[in-house]
């Protein structure tokens, strides 16, 4: 097979920029991975069904399995990895899973969580069956839900504390 | 899996993209959102040796009042379709729908022009387009020229469109006096496909006398089935628990032929046509009884 022609992509990941080329077809899932080193992205179904490798584009969760590279050109992505970086305490929406158990194997955990990441800045107290709905673009063989829908409530109570406490 | 190789191109001017549809033929296939191309092309069941991306273009994506119609650009994200108060004042029947088509990170990125331009069977737009009568405003090199909803879906994954066509928006009636609307479906899961959904559009007069209905039914053919002789039952009558009865009867046995599955038999998915007709239309008739309003 001919080589393709390489296209530019520049953009920013978890507020750092980056820029490369690369062949079109490239999804951006494997360009997160393997290209930019961020492995916090899982890859599983590969057809947008599972919701492991969701991230933010723009702010927004999209899948990371049905978007190609190049076309994160000029945007903002962010990864788990942003959640909470370095030596800086678990994100409140990762200590909720923490503590609520809401992860046991943990390969579906990154997609949950940057899922959730907007939905619980639009909807701040969400009601169950509000969680569920959120829930049902992601995929988890573990834990049966609920450990995940308590730690959303969970996530959605200490977010909204550390709101208040904020505007003190 | 990996997509397969192909060539790339980012217009950013619709006139580039006529021209390379008008180029490549069959061979090209616009890049809208990519939630159905993207995957069939992992799976490798589509290979586009073209792929025309859209998303650099402007102006595809607006939403505006035209008239009487609400004009949607084909690349409008079905997330902002579904957040717009425009559209839920005068189109509430796709406000109604959306919140049913897939998740909310596929509706971030999936557009309301490539879902009716892919016309899957089991989509819920082309129903509502079907439903409402929608206009389909389609552009080439030569021209553009609107195509109804009636005669835009042509079987399965099928449109009236040529190759060398682009949908470039979608007009929707904007609700009337009288008119009221309704969806519902069945899915296994929230934001799987559906078995079988109904959506629904009623002229309903001042005496409450149905004049008019459409229903388009999704998952039971093809490409989204209208409803006609449902509609006929329905047409110049008195709405009575008998009348939607018999109408919901029709759809279930005469206006439909379809697909048995592993998800659903052939029987099961008669079954579910005819008890969702029936509560849709029940559920639009009382709110024709409310004064519009749910």
């Amino acid at each position: 097979m001919a080589n393709q022609a390489r296209f530019p992509v520049r953009g920013t990941i978890n507020g750092e920029e980056f820029e490369r080329e690369v062949e079109p077809r490239l999804l951006l899932s494997d360009f997160i991975r393997h290209e930019l080193g961020l492995t916090g992205t899982h890859v599983g179904c590969e057809h947008g069904v599972c919701g492991a490798c969701t991230v933010l584009l723009d702010g927004e969760s999209v899948r990371s399995c049905l978007l190609f590279a190049v076309q994160a050109n000029g945007r903002k992505l962010e990864t788990v990895e942003g959640l909470s970086q370095g030596d800086a305490p678990l994100h409140p929406l990762q200590e909720a899973f923490r503590e609520e158990h809401g992860l046991q194997c943990g390969f579906c955990t990154p997609g949950f969580l940057m899922s959730l990441l907007p939905f619980l800045e639009e909807n701040p107290s969400p009601t169950d069956q509000e969680i569920r709905e959120a829930l049902s673009g992601n995929l988890c063989r573990c834990t049966g839900y609920d450990h995940i829908v308590n730690a959303v409530r969970t996530a959605a109570s200490s977010l909204r504390d550390a709101e208040t406490a904020g505007a003190e | 899996m990996k997509p397969p190789v192909f060539e790339y191109h980012a217009p950013t001017h619709i006139d580039e993209v006529l021209e390379l549809v008008a180029q490549h033929g069959d061979e090209a296939k616009p890049l809208a959102g990519g939630q159905s191309l993207v995957p069939a092309m992992n799976f490798r069941l589509a290979r586009p040796s073209v792929l025309i991306d859209l998303n650099g273009i402007d102006g595809l994506g607006a939403i505006a009042l035209e008239g009487d119609e609400l004009r949607i650009g084909a690349m409008t994200r079905q997330r902002a379709v579904e957040r717009s108060d425009l559209v839920g004042e005068v189109t509430p029947l796709l406000s109604e729908t959306l919140p049913f088509v897939a998740h909310p990170q596929i509706r971030n990125r999936g557009t309301v022009g490539g879902s009716l331009a892919h016309a899957d069977p089991a989509a819920e737009l082309p129903a509502v387009a079907l439903a409402l009568g929608a206009r389909f405003f389609v552009r080439s090199q030569r021209g553009t020229r609107v195509v109804e909803a009636d005669a835009f879906f042509d079987g399965l994954f099928s449109t009236a469109m040529e190759d060398d066509e682009l949908l470039e928006n979608v007009a929707f009636p904007v609700l009337a006096d009288g008119q009221v609307t309704a969806f519902s479906e069945i899915s296994r899961r929230h934001g799987d496909y559906a078995l079988v959904g109904v959506a629904v559009s009623l002229s309903v007069d001042s005496s409450g006398c149905c004049e008019r209905a459409r229903i388009g039914l999704l998952s039971v053919g093809d490409g989204p089935v209208l409803a006609v002789r449902a509609a006929e039952v329905l047409a110049g009558e008195v709405p009575s628990d008998e009348l939607i009865r018999s109408a919901a009867a029709r759809a279930g046995h005469d206006d439909i032929d379809p697909p048995g599955d592993i998800h659903a038999s052939v029987d099961y998915r008669r079954h579910l046509t005819e008890v969702l007709v029936r509560r849709t239309l029940a559920a639009a008739f009382a709110r024709a009884s409310n004064g519009g309003s749910a």
